[in-house]
């Protein structure tokens, strides 16, 4: 079976700086797996690279088989990639519900310059959406009065209504409080599972990975150095201190 | 031969008068990131004043010489005066606020100089030409070619040469970079960035006007000029790059060239010249020869 | 239809009534007067809607001018009369020019824009005003009486006849921006004001985006060029002129962007004021331009339109309930810092 997503040899160096070195990632339809690694350590960068955002040194990156060298992220995005940000990209300047109405117009791919974007399957199932995310009451204001978890969330469910293969999620619980944090993923998980979207999902919380995925890579300085079940991955003293600097 | 030496003296003529009046622009953009669009008009201010003063001053009788002081003093006067003015009163509030709107303000700006310059010097052509023709004439090549554009390549290269030693050599260089790299970095280490971002802009303001003093002497004056001179140095740094000093150079030698050629060549095609290349530098590298496309961190 | 505030059309339709019947009590200068501002206001919701996206041009002027010169050619040298036939030229020039032009200009945004658009009207003035033998050069063309719709009214009811015309292209042109404005394309092009990462990311194309905006106000403006063209009965390359493109951009932020009625309120206000000001005093005209403009940037950014809704503005519906993942401390602090993060720099391109 070719893998969903499949990158060999991603390297990618900022002047000196090495954000990813000979990065070889395989993930397979169904997936659910977790990224960790301490601050600065190459995650972001994998997602970036992973999108078309960032063009890697050297490596290459297939998507379902299908190679993705100089393609743009919104080419990406509609071959079923979709992703959310560490810190939240929406439109301030519009409503919550409209955001939500562009990702939908965008996912149809009729876009059109007369047909109105508010039009009623779109509102319904962008009302729905907003629903499961606990984010209605906020339908009609502006992004800029959401609160910051709220932002968070909405990032998200503006890749998840693209109804993508893969969705990579770049810390997604942070700045949400411990106590939520559980909640939070139980309604993502939710939602990943009903839509059987493999996903890849960037986590600080350690005991977050060990509940909601089957597999941990550990970033380290650019390079993968564990790659496992997070029970046996997360026991070992090297990728304790290097995701958390002790061990 | 006989051509190829008329275009080399008016390339070379042309160019050193595009980079005095785009140098200015280049750098303001490069440590404020905000182009003025009264470029165009502090050169016009510097151009009526230094003609106004030189014309005054001969009028006197008195040696035709101390007029280069003159019009260096001119551009000094309206660079150090209206460029703090400018970035103090009304550029600082704006700085947070969408390029469009510190591109509005620049506009409004360039509006009101434009109409200074009338109500001070009227609408009547103004030419002081005595700088120009005492320099005289000289044989080059079979030319018979003007000592003064050669003073305006001497004093091109003085700026070039001079902007290039302050950022380099100097403290004050090291401080422009610190503040052009990361702004908020910058003035936790004790950078008095408001001052720097001040100061910047009075040298290019002082730039523009020292272009425009220093051309007074070759034109004929009249209204109007500071909106073509910005469109052709925005050109110019289009091609090099914005906030590039090097590329303001590259750009002025191709254009200046480039026109050059044109005016001999194919005098119906002189106007497309800069921006038939211009288009053409930009089709193929958007960000100019020496510009660098910024990737945001997400 | 999602339940979402529409402005009522009633308003804007009586207003078109009224207009239409104004000439009943005004006199024919000020009719005049309204048409050129009608006819400029189209070229303004071009800069306006353009705008809506973060762009700025500073040289709208140039399909302004493409129209007003279409149509002056096509009657010098096609011979063609008939005034719809005109406009309609017009506006395939401006779209043709744009559609043209766009493929360089639409990669670019901030200050590269506004000035690749001010550097390509500079050019179409400087052809405009050498090729003398084709353009006539300073003198311009003269574009004689024109019959419309086959009619050919006499000089009195011409006058009205070209009202009467741009009213009502204005008033369907300014219909179809309302459309665009609130279709998926126009949403698009704000969404690319606050984010185009994200536009890009949703699998939208922010390239296409703009494209199209950009082709619709050059069309916009390209009718509006024609419009004068008929009206004043004479053009002259001043209208591809870098301050034409000033006046456009003045007249954008002095209606303001709120609405695709604001251009029309400002470009009235506009040519009124200017009638009588410059009178007074034409050395000191664009300095007051330029003061307006500076009291408006600081004292009233959404321009005149943000004191209509001001007037009628809703009572604030009551607060949301509490967000439940809100964090317990300083989340509005939190906010703002996002806020500044998630906003496009605007500078390099
Ligand atoms: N666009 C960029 N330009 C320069 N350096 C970058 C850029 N993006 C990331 N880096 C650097 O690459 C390294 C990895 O960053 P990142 O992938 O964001 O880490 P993480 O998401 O794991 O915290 C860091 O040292 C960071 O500073
Ligand atoms: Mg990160």
């Amino acid at each position: 079976m070719t893998a969903l997503l499949e990158a060999a040899g991603l390297t990618k160096f900022f002047g000196a700086v090495r954000a990813a070195e000979e990065l070889s990632v395989r993930v397979d339809e169904g997936e659910m797996v977790g990224i960790v690694g301490s601050n600065g350590s190459g995650k972001t960068t994998f997602l970036n690279l992973a999108t078309g955002y960032l063009a890697p040194d050297r490596g290459r990156i297939l998507l379902a088989g299908r190679d993705t060298a100089g393609l743009s992220p919104r080419l990406i995005t509609r071959l079923g990639v979709a992703r959310s940000f560490q810190i939240p990209q929406l439109y301030l300047g519009l409503t919550v519900l409209e955001n939500m109405l562009l990702s939908l117009a965008a996912r149809s791919g009729r876009g059109g310059v007369w047909a109105p974007l508010y039009r009623a399957p779109w509102t319904d199932e962008g009302r729905q959406i907003l629903e499961r995310f606990g984010l209605e009451a906020y339908a009609s204001r502006s992004v800029g009065e959401l609160p910051e978890g709220g932002r968070k969330l909405l990032d998200i469910a503006l890749a998840i209504a693209l109804r993508p293969r893969l969705l990579l999620m770049d810390e997604p619980t942070a700045g949400v409080s411990t106590e939520d944090k559980f909640e939070v993923m139980d309604t993502l998980v939710g939602v990943l599972r009903q839509g059987r979207i493999t996903t890849i999902f960037v986590e600080h919380d350690m005991d977050v990975v060990h509940r909601y995925s089957r597999r941990v890579l550990v970033f380290d300085q650019g390079l993968v150095i564990a790659d496992g079940e997070p029970v046996t991955v997360l026991a070992d003293a090297d990728v304790r201190k290097a995701v958390l600097g002790h061990a | 031969m006989r051509l190829l030496t008329v275009i080399a003296l008016d390339g070379l003529a042309y160019a050193s008068w595009l980079f005095l009046v785009s140098a200015g622009l280049t750098f303001t953009y490069g440590v404020l990131r905000v182009l003025n669009l009264a470029h165009g008009n502090l050169y016009a201010l510097g151009a009526y004043l230094g003609a106004f003063l030189v014309l005054r001053y001969a009028a006197t009788g008195s040696a035709v010489i101390l007029g280069y002081g003159l019009l260096l003093l001119a551009a000094l006067v309206v660079g150090i005066i209206a460029g703090p003015l400018i970035e103090r009163v009304f550029l600082r509030r704006v700085y947070s606020r969408e390029e469009e709107v510190q591109l509005l303000l620049t506009f409004s700006i360039s509006l009101i100089l434009e109409d200074v310059v009338k109500l001070t010097w009227g609408v009547t052509p103004m030419f002081a030409e005595m700088p120009y023709t005492y320099l005289g004439r000289v044989r080059l090549g079979g030319v018979n070619y003007a000592w003064y554009p050669f003073l305006l390549t001497g004093i091109a290269l003085a700026m070039g040469g001079l902007l290039w030693l302050t950022v380099t050599r100097t403290r004050l260089g090291k401080v422009l970079i610190s503040v052009i790299t990361d702004r908020e970095i910058s003035s936790t280490l004790g950078i008095n960035v408001p001052r720097v971002y001040t100061l910047a802009f009075t040298l290019g303001a002082v730039l523009a006007a020292i272009g425009g003093a220093f051309t007074a002497p070759m034109f004929s004056l009249v209204p109007g000029v500071g909106a073509d001179v910005l469109v052709i140095s925005f050109a110019v740094i289009a091609i090099g790059g914005l906030g590039s000093i090097g590329g303001a150079a590259l750009g002025s030698i191709v254009v200046g060239l480039a026109r050059s050629a044109a005016v001999y060549l194919a005098p119906e095609l002189d106007l497309f010249a800069i921006y038939f290349i211009m288009a053409l530098v930009l089709l193929f590298r958007p960000q100019g020869f020496f510009g660098e496309i910024e990737v945001r961190r997400i | 239809m999602g339940p979402r505030p529409r402005p009522s059309p009633l308003l804007p339709l009586g207003a078109l009534v009224l207009f239409l019947l104004a000439p009943l009590v005004l006199s024919g200068w000020i009719v005049f007067l309204l048409t050129v501002a009608w006819a400029k206001a189209l070229a303004v919701l071009g800069v306006v809607l353009l705008l809506r996206g973060g762009l700025l041009t500073f040289g709208h002027a140039l399909y302004y001018a493409a129209g007003a010169y279409a149509a002056g050619m096509a009657v010098k040298y096609l011979h063609v009369r008939e005034g719809l036939a005109l406009l309609g030229l017009a506006l395939l020039a401006g779209v043709g020019t744009s559609a043209l032009l766009g493929l360089l200009v639409a990669r670019y945004r901030g200050v590269y824009f506004a000035l690749l658009n001010l550097a390509f009207s500079m050019v179409l003035y400087g052809v405009l005003l050498k090729f003398y033998a084709i353009t006539g050069g300073t003198d311009g063309l003269g574009l004689p009486a024109p019959p419309l719709a086959g009619l050919r009214p006499v000089a009195q009811s011409l006058r009205l006849a070209l009202y009467d015309l741009t009213l009502v292209l204005a008033a369907l042109l300014i219909y179809a921006a309302h459309r665009f404005s609130a279709s998926p394309v126009g949403y698009t092009l704000r969404a690319i004001r606050d984010n185009e990462v994200r536009v890009e990311y949703m699998g939208a194309s922010v390239w296409r985006t703009i494209y199209v905006s950009y082709v619709i106000a050059g069309g916009l403006a390209s009718v509006a060029g024609a419009l004068i063209g008929l009206s004043v009965g004479h053009i002259t390359p001043d209208l591809s002129f870098w301050s034409q493109s000033g006046e456009f951009v003045f007249v954008a932020i002095l209606g303001g962007t709120g609405s695709v009625l604001a251009p029309v309120v400002g470009s009235i206000v506009f040519e009124f004021v200017r009638n009588y000001a410059f009178e007074l005093s034409p050395y000191t005209w664009q300095m007051t331009l330029g003061i307006v403009l500076l009291v408006i940037i600081f004292f009233l950014p959404g321009g005149l339109w943000s004191l209509s809704a001001l007037a009628r503005r809703l009572p604030r519906r009551g607060a949301p309930p509490p967000f439940r993942t809100s964090p317990r401390d300083g989340a509005g602090a939190a906010g703002a810092r996002t806020a500044d993060q998630a906003r496009e720099p605007r500078g390099g391109r």
